[in-house]
């Protein structure tokens, strides 16, 4: 070749270094900033850590995959109105000090879980609703888990949950017993309550993007 | 300085100055002379010869006349050019043929687990019994056999097979993309057991447990180990395009991965941003390049003409590289994260578009004026198709990304259809086109039902047209609703049902589609059907064809 290498060649070393400082660029952004910024913010005060029944309760929510159709992370009524919808209001990110993995969720299948149990605190009503969503909530297209139950003739023995089912769907002399995979579960469901004011202190100043309402100290 | 402050300023010079160097490096011959490392994909005189082992014999003297008429004399490939590619051709059958067998195995199943979850959203009460079936199972079980099963696979047979043709020499080191790839399929095979037995991480894109990683980092990076090995071996002076996409790829998947997975490292909202950081660039620093170095090299392959710019390619991969790496937090715009940190996301998917349409005029350009080439050639029909869907699915998730857009589409069946249009519509598709250009190399012999080939494009087409367009449409109004208070959360859900089962529809002619190529693929493995031209097309017979001798008329 009579001319030289041009200023534009790539050759293994651009491609390898180019990639990686990009890369190093975005996960810095992306993920150790955010890291840095969130470790300082502390658990709100009312929001207490998830007991052990809770946290296998949260363990069958993530085996089941709740997290395809419900999320966990109520907007501002200034974006959507979710508040008017009773999911509460906008999070933020202290409310989630105890969510490891995170469920905040991309899909709303169903309505938004952040709040269900301040929402909804009826436990008879959430192991129905687990064992035939299509009992409580008409044109429901969640799936039932019957797998969570075993459903028996005759009676329960003591110590056993049963399921109240609506009159229309309960079978006569059939009862429904509630696994204890399934009382974890709705022990989880009922402990998502963070209606407790947000406006707790942040060190770092305008870290939340939803925390509209925060007043400089 | 506010700490908001400081960020945004940050980015902002940042961006100013890459600008500035952008306009220099134009004034300074970025429009130099990129024509040598343009055809460096070609022999010595091969422009203006098309390739396409999956067309018949009447399709490639068709292709030639489209492309080139009365021409063959003038593009004869040297003996020994030919030979050698031969040889560069062989030395990757073996890792290439497994690795793309595994991935059509695994698009068969991702197909099944996807139809079955499409179906559940709308027949709630089927199948409820087992717990591996449930929709939360069975959707993230279809999404991981697509991504890691399918698409990843499929991509790294690709890669491996491009690579010797790209260097110009034979494939070093195929033992360690064939250990890579085994390790990778036991990961995704125990990846699949995991979620169908409820051992999930519970983070989209990111379900499979620790241990099971494992297999995928160091499967990923073993992958990539002949690319590096051949790189020290090679006969070019240049570096082709499709070298760049490769190499980044095959380095950014196992460091994202490793950084993503890493137990007990991420906590909280910060791991919600990390998971949007993995999610967006396993999309665009992972299956993108592998995608686009696929399009790079066929296009102009088929036709026997250069790229249209090479210069723009080198803009649309440093463009991709950058602006594509920042974009994940517009999956979190609403979420309790900081704000800032969702502007740049937004405003890095709005530049996006510089690469994108760097991109797509250089891939639309090559084909414009060719079109005639389409019907003649089945891998340009898929690629071309394939590349006409990633200038689509950019355009509009750039789109998405803006908060008056991302505010209707969000948490929606919406992102669903963008999201196939993306790893569907383009990815898949460039990689049928792909599987089918060098399958025929791979085992020496044709295609066996040439028609087969148009039944799958057209199946899979017609499918996903249905898929996208009611999907799109269904999760737009359900968003709309989802957004007025006055209606009902519940009548977002029932007027999404028509969509959803247009999209059962669609999802099944895809099936049927991957079941024919799938069919077709393995009559071929097996080496069925009329030997019409057996190994004339092809194996040591291939030099007298290129030569010029007999030209398929």
């Amino acid at each position: 070749m009579s001319t030289g290498k041009s200023f534009w060649e790539m050759d293994e070393l651009r491609i390898v270094t180019g990639a990686m400082v990009i890369l190093s660029g975005a996960t810095a952004l992306l993920v150790v900033m955010p890291y840095m910024l969130l470790k300082k913010v502390p658990p709100p005060a009312a929001l207490k850590p998830y007991n052990n029944d809770q946290l296998v309760g949260r363990q069958s929510y993530i085996a089941n995959g709740c997290v395809y159709c419900h999320s966990q992370q109520p907007r501002d009524i200034k974006q959507a109105p979710d508040a008017t919808r009773g999911w509460g209001r906008a999070s933020v990110a202290g409310d989630y000090a105890y969510d490891t993995p995170h469920l905040l969720g991309t899909m709303r299948t169903g309505p938004d879980l952040l709040n269900i149990g301040a929402r909804q605190p009826s436990k008879d009503w959430h192991l129905g609703h687990l064992y035939q969503p299509r009992a409580y909530t008409p044109g429901s297209i969640m799936p039932p888990y019957p797998y969570l139950f075993e459903v028996r003739q005759g009676a329960a023995q003591t110590g056993e949950t049963v399921v109240n089912l609506p009159p229309s769907f309960a079978k006569p002399g059939e009862v429904v017993i509630a696994k204890p995979e399934a009382l974890a579960l709705v022990a989880y469901l009922l402990s998502l309550d963070r209606t407790y004011p947000a406006l707790a202190p942040l060190p770092a100043p305008a870290t939340g993007a939803s925390a509209a309402g925060k007043e400089k100290p | 300085m506010d700490f908001t402050v400081s960020v945004l300023l940050g980015t902002f010079l940042l961006s100013i100055a890459a600008l500035f160097v952008f306009i220099w490096s134009l004034s300074n011959g970025l429009f130099g002379d990129g024509t040598a490392a343009a055809t460096e994909i070609f022999a010595p005189n091969e422009l203006g010869r098309v390739e396409d082992p999956a067309a018949t014999a009447a399709q490639q003297g068709g292709l030639q006349q489209a492309m080139a008429p009365g021409d063959e004399a003038g593009h004869r490939m040297a003996a020994a050019d030919a030979e050698a590619r031969s040889r560069a051709d062989q030395s990757t059958s073996l890792v290439v043929g497994v690795t793309l067998t595994l991935a059509v195995v695994w698009l068969v199943l991702a197909s099944l687990a996807g139809l079955i979850s499409s179906i559940k959203l709308h027949a709630p009460d089927w199948w409820v019994h087992y717990e591996w079936l449930t929709f939360g199972r069975i959707r993230p079980i279809h999404l991981n056999m697509v991504a890691y099963g399918w698409c990843s696979l499929a991509g790294i047979g690709v890669a491996i097979w491009l690579i010797p043709r790209l260097l110009k020499t034979e494939l070093v080191g195929a033992k360690y993309a064939l250990v890579g790839g085994a390790l990778w399929s036991i990961g995704v095979f125990a990846g699949t057991v995991a979620i169908a037995m409820g051992y999930s991480d519970g983070l989209e894109w990111l379900e499979y447990p620790w241990q099971i990683d494992i297999l995928l980092v160091v499967g990923g990076a073993m992958v990539g180990v002949p690319l590096w090995l051949t790189l020290l071996q090679r006969k070019v002076k240049h570096l082709y395009v499709s070298v760049w996409y490769i190499g980044a790829g095959l380095l950014w998947f196992p460091i994202m991965f490793l950084i993503a997975n890493w137990p007990g490292l991420h906590f909280g909202v910060q791991q919600a941003t990390m998971n949007w950081w993995f999610g967006h660039n396993v999309l665009g620093l992972w299956f993108t390049p592998l995608g686009l170095a696929a399009a790079y090299y066929f296009i102009p392959k088929v036709l026997g003409k250069p790229i249209h710019s090479y210069n723009l390619s080198l803009l649309g991969f440093w463009g991709l590289a950058f602006f594509y790496s920042q974009v994940g937090g517009h999956h979190l715009i609403g979420g309790p994260v900081p704000s800032w940190l969702i502007t740049i996301s937004i405003v890095q998917s709005m530049m996006m578009v510089i690469p994108v349409f760097a991109v797509a005029v250089n891939q639309h350009m090559t084909v414009l004026g060719n079109f005639r080439a389409l019907i003649y050639s089945p891998t340009l029909r898929f690629i071309v198709l394939g590349a006409m869907m990633y200038t689509a699915a950019s355009v509009q998730g750039s789109l998405e990304a803006l908060r008056a857009v991302n505010t209707v589409t969000h948490f929606t069946h919406y992102t669903v259809a963008h999201a196939h249009l993306g790893l569907y519509g383009f990815f898949s598709m460039v990689m049928f086109g792909s599987i089918y250009f060098i399958m025929p190399r791979v085992m020496n012999w044709e295609w066996p039902y040439p028609r087969l080939i148009s039944l799958h494009f057209w199946l899979v087409l017609i499918g996903f047209g249905i898929y996208f367009i009611w999907l799109s449409i269904g999760g737009w109004l359900q968003g709309l609703a989802m957004l007025d208070e006055k209606t009902p959360f519940m009548q977002s859900v029932a007027l999404t049902l028509p969509y959803l089962q247009a999209r059962s529809i669609g999802g099944g002619l895809m099936t049927l589609g991957h079941l024919v190529f799938a069919a077709h693929f393995f009559a071929m493995g097996w080496k069925f059907g009329p030997s019409r031209l057996g190994a004339a097309l092809l194996g040591t017979s291939l030099f007298s064809r290129i030569s010029g001798k007999q030209v398929a008329a």
